[in-house]
């Protein structure tokens, strides 16, 4: 896709980035590490995204039974394919990645580097305050690293440019609701992915140029079975492209690289901090945070319907302990719902013969019942 | 021929007890409900002196329960087909999914297996809350979840968590009483955080006069031993059990009893073991190689504190600590700050084991690390790797082996003893005559 191809050159879009703007660069492991702040420091966040290439370097820091991404991040680091990162940032998670980040620090130093304690248990009526005084925490220290302070006209600038870039994504997703959608699957991934790491500044009006183009063009999208796709940290297009030639519509997700990122705002309050702990604690959760009901259950089951889903793909990256817990209850509730549903575990690069077989047998099989 | 020193080693006097100790909890559980008790259970470190103060109760710890089920192969094998055979990974939590297959078969060493009131768990991995989540599901229980907060250490970040952690504590027991429809008291409450303290700081000093040569006991031994405060570290049974065990050891150090009398290598062993082969120790013993120091076993049930330099020493007893516990607030504030301030749980984060594993490593007098790369637990797997090269590094000549704490189906012995027996003669070791 043309409107954020940019995705393919990444890191040259950060580095340039930093030329032009004379900005330090941060790299951010996970999706709970509150970025409105990095901005507000005058830093850009960067997510560290899969390399999807076979490596070697990462087995000695990283237990083989830990998920593939968390090698390839740091392998990626290991091999200097995120030299131009001035800072480093991890929010807790789960604990391969939380590997991947130690290794990090060790072995590929930044000049500043920040673990940011992400309570898990957000539905606890104490976490708010605790993230509050991590929140603080973690402006104090962007503050000392930066030299400079960070004010409330900064926070509230930064507040307003993620609020506008998630509310343009959501209003993407929307398009994605008709039959058949006015984008793909391939080109929203594209397009989260892109925000992922672009300035947002400069990610929000690509945003309204090509969703505008978007309700613009014809649409040559076939209809296909709808697909929702959720799981596991996905950045993999090649996977989604395969469905799409396949026969199917992916109109919806559910991942921390996809609708999890972005689907809620900042609801702005007087004591800023307040309000982005209010932000992430609300947000749609990953599992390893939806604790002690079950949360996420309801947002994955509400996107099907708001979505017209007619099947759901859950992706796991293999070893993924968060998601493992998931998935056999998932399973069993798209089953009471009638919705067909099927499981792939995805490595750092991917057997397409395999996954191909697969996913054309589900669809077939989609495809028979619909005509029964 | 080389003449080998052999010291005086004896069997543990209080051994025997130990064992009554254990076989005693369990039977309690299992009769708890027939009793009038209240049964919980939840992560073996879940704040049970919280439980205690609802009255008589007995408490199931997931993790001890998983690896006694894994003590017997064929109902280890069982178990973990059965949570497969509900769609969950092998490479799962491999003490969880024997609890839950335990659970799905309805079937335990003991009979069937127990239904709790509720879960009351802590979460410091992240499997802790999940594995109730489901337990909670499946049985039809109230669940309440406790987190341990994380994060590098700050003096600042020190305070917020103890808040953080009494703010939850004193939530539970609100959470408690509405779902047990019973009363609370406070007294049992500050009794058991009194024992909890006390159980955990002496057995502290005992794992500290492993540091003498030769070492007073060996890592096997400790298994059987830590588990008393693993598991009854509240009552005040454990209390006294490591009073005499303490008086026991230092007897033994004093006149050079060591657990191994042919002791002339010390290795330091880290994660969990395979608990159905704990015979590798022994095996290793046959060289002359005794295991008196395991950053596993030093942060299970055992609460020790760091100095500035990042030296493990124990924490304080109730006698050493001064006043005693007047009220709920006091008794909370001690619970919280005895987790917070326990370095294998600062941060739970790689870098720090890193760091904690060298300083264990020196200050126990050790020659050289086994380290297990455990498929059945990613808690204690994160900064093993890391570990085996800073030791490495550091001069320490280092073995790592990887297999699996209770899924029999993912351990080898030919394979590991054969490592292990390489790794023994690469130190200048040859076995010794019986
Ligand atoms: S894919 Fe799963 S295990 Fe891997 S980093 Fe993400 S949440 Fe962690
Ligand atoms: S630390 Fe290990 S044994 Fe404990 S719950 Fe986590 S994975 Fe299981």
């Amino acid at each position: 896709m043309e409107a954020f191809s940019v995705v393919d050159n990444r890191h040259e879009y950060a580095r340039e980035w930093k030329k032009r703007t004379g900005g330090p660069v941060v790299g951010v492991l996970c999706s709970y590490v509150p970025e409105e702040l990095i901005y507000a420091a005058g830093a850009l966040p960067v997510r560290v995204l899969g390399s999807h290439e076979p490596q070697d370097v990462a087995e000695p820091h990283i237990f083989s039974m830990f998920c593939p991404f968390s090698r390839d991040v740091l392998a990626q680091g290991l091999t200097g394919k995120y030299d131009y990162l001035d800072g480093m940032v991890h929010g807790l998670s789960c604990i391969h990645m939380r590997q991947a980040f130690d290794s990090w620090q060790v072995h590929v130093p930044t000049p500043y580097s920040y673990f940011f304690p992400m309570p898990a248990h957000l539905q606890s009526p104490h976490a708010h305050k605790h993230l509050e005084f991590e929140i603080l925490e973690f402006k104090r220290s962007l503050e000392e690293w930066t030299g400079k302070a960070i004010t409330d006209t900064a926070l509230d600038e930064a507040i307003e440019v993620y609020n506008r870039n998630r509310r343009l994504m959501k209003q993407v997703y929307e398009l994605r609701k008709g039959d058949p959608p006015l984008l793909s699957g391939v080109d929203a991934m594209e397009m989260v992915l892109a925000s992922l790491f672009m300035d947002k500044k400069e990610h929000n009006p690509a945003l309204e140029r090509w969703s505008g183009e978007i309700t613009q063009r014809r649409n040559t999208i076939e209809p296909g079975i709808r697909l929702m796709v959720l799981g596991s940290e996905n950045d993999d297009r090649e996977v989604l492209r395969l469905m799409e030639s396949l026969g199917a519509n992916v109109v919806i997700d559910d991942h921390c690289t996809g609708s999890r990122y972005f689907w809620n705002e900042v609801l702005p309050q007087k004591d800023r901090l307040s309000a982005i702990a209010s932000r992430y604690i609300d947000r749609p959760p990953c599992p390893s945070k939806d604790l002690v009901e079950r949360r996420r259950f309801d947002f994955v089951l509400k996107l099907a319907e708001d979505y017209g889903v007619q099947g759901a793909i859950q992706i796991q990256q293999k070893f993924c302990d968060p998601h493992e817990f998931d998935i056999p209850p998932l399973k069993a509730l798209f089953e009471e719902r009638d919705i067909p549903s099927l499981f792939l575990e995805l490595d750092v690069t991917v057997p397409v013969g395999v996954l191909r077989t697969r996913i054309e047998a589900f669809l077939e099989m989609m495809q028979m019942e619909e005509l029964v | 021929m080389t003449q080998i020193k052999r010291y005086k080693s004896e069997r543990l006097a209080c051994w025997q007890q130990a064992k009554e100790l254990r076989n005693k909890h369990y039977r309690d559980i299992w009769e708890a409900k027939e009793k009038g008790k209240v049964l919980a259970t939840g992560g073996e470190y879940s704040f049970i002196p919280l439980v205690a103060g609802l009255g008589d109760y007995e408490f199931l710890g997931g993790e001890p329960y998983g690896a006694t089920v894994g003590t017997d192969q064929n109902l280890a094998t069982e178990c973990a087909e059965a949570a497969e055979a509900r769609g969950f990974a092998r490479d799962m939590c491999s003490y969880m999914r024997l609890y839950w297959g335990s659970m799905f078969l309805d079937k335990s060493p003991w009979g069937k297996f127990v239904k709790p009131d509720f879960c009351l768990s802590w979460h410091l991995c992240e499997s802790h809350g999940k594995w109730y989540q489901l337990v909670s599901e499946h049985m039809g229980i109230p669940s309440f979840v406790i987190e341990i907060p994380l994060g590098p250490r700050t003096q600042n970040r020190r305070e917020a968590q103890i808040r953080y952690l009494v703010a939850q504590m004193e939530e539970a027991i609100d959470w408690m009483q509405k779902v047990t429809g019973r009363g609370y008291d406070d007294g049992l409450l500050i009794e058991a955080v009194s024992n909890e303290i006390d159980a955990t700081a002496i057995w502290a000093k005992c794992c500290e006069l492993n540091k003498n040569i030769p070492a007073p006991l060996d890592l096997k031994s400790m298994f059987s031993l830590y588990v008393i405060s693993s598991l009854i570290r509240c009552q005040p049974e454990a209390a006294d059990f490591f009073r005499t065990l303490y008086d026991e050891v230092k007897y033994r150090v004093d006149n050079q009893i060591a657990a191994l009398a042919t002791e002339r290598c010390r290795l330091y062993h880290d994660a969990e073991p395979v608990w159905h082969f704990l015979q590798l120790f022994r095996i290793a013993e046959k060289y002359g190689a005794v295991v008196p120091a395991s950053f596993y076993a030093f942060v299970v049930g055992t609460a020790f504190e760091a100095d500035e330099n990042g030296h493990w020493l124990p924490a304080k007893t109730m006698a050493e600590r001064g006043a005693p516990l007047k009220n709920r607030g006091e008794a909370l504030e001690l619970l919280a700050t005895s987790y917070v301030d326990r370095p294998g749980l600062w941060g739970w984060m790689p870098q720090q084991k890193v760091t904690d594993s060298l300083s264990i490593y020196r200050d126990w007098q050790c020659d050289g690390a086994i380290l297990h790369l455990n498929r059945g637990c990613e808690g204690l797997t994160q900064g093993l790797t890391e570990a085996a090269l800073a030791l490495k590094a550091a001069g320490a000549p280092t073995m790592v082996y990887e297999s699996n704490m209770v899924d029999p189906r993912e351990f080898s012995p030919t394979q590991v003893v054969d490592s292990l027996e390489s790794f023994l003669e690469s130190l200048g070791l040859t076995k010794l005559d019986d």
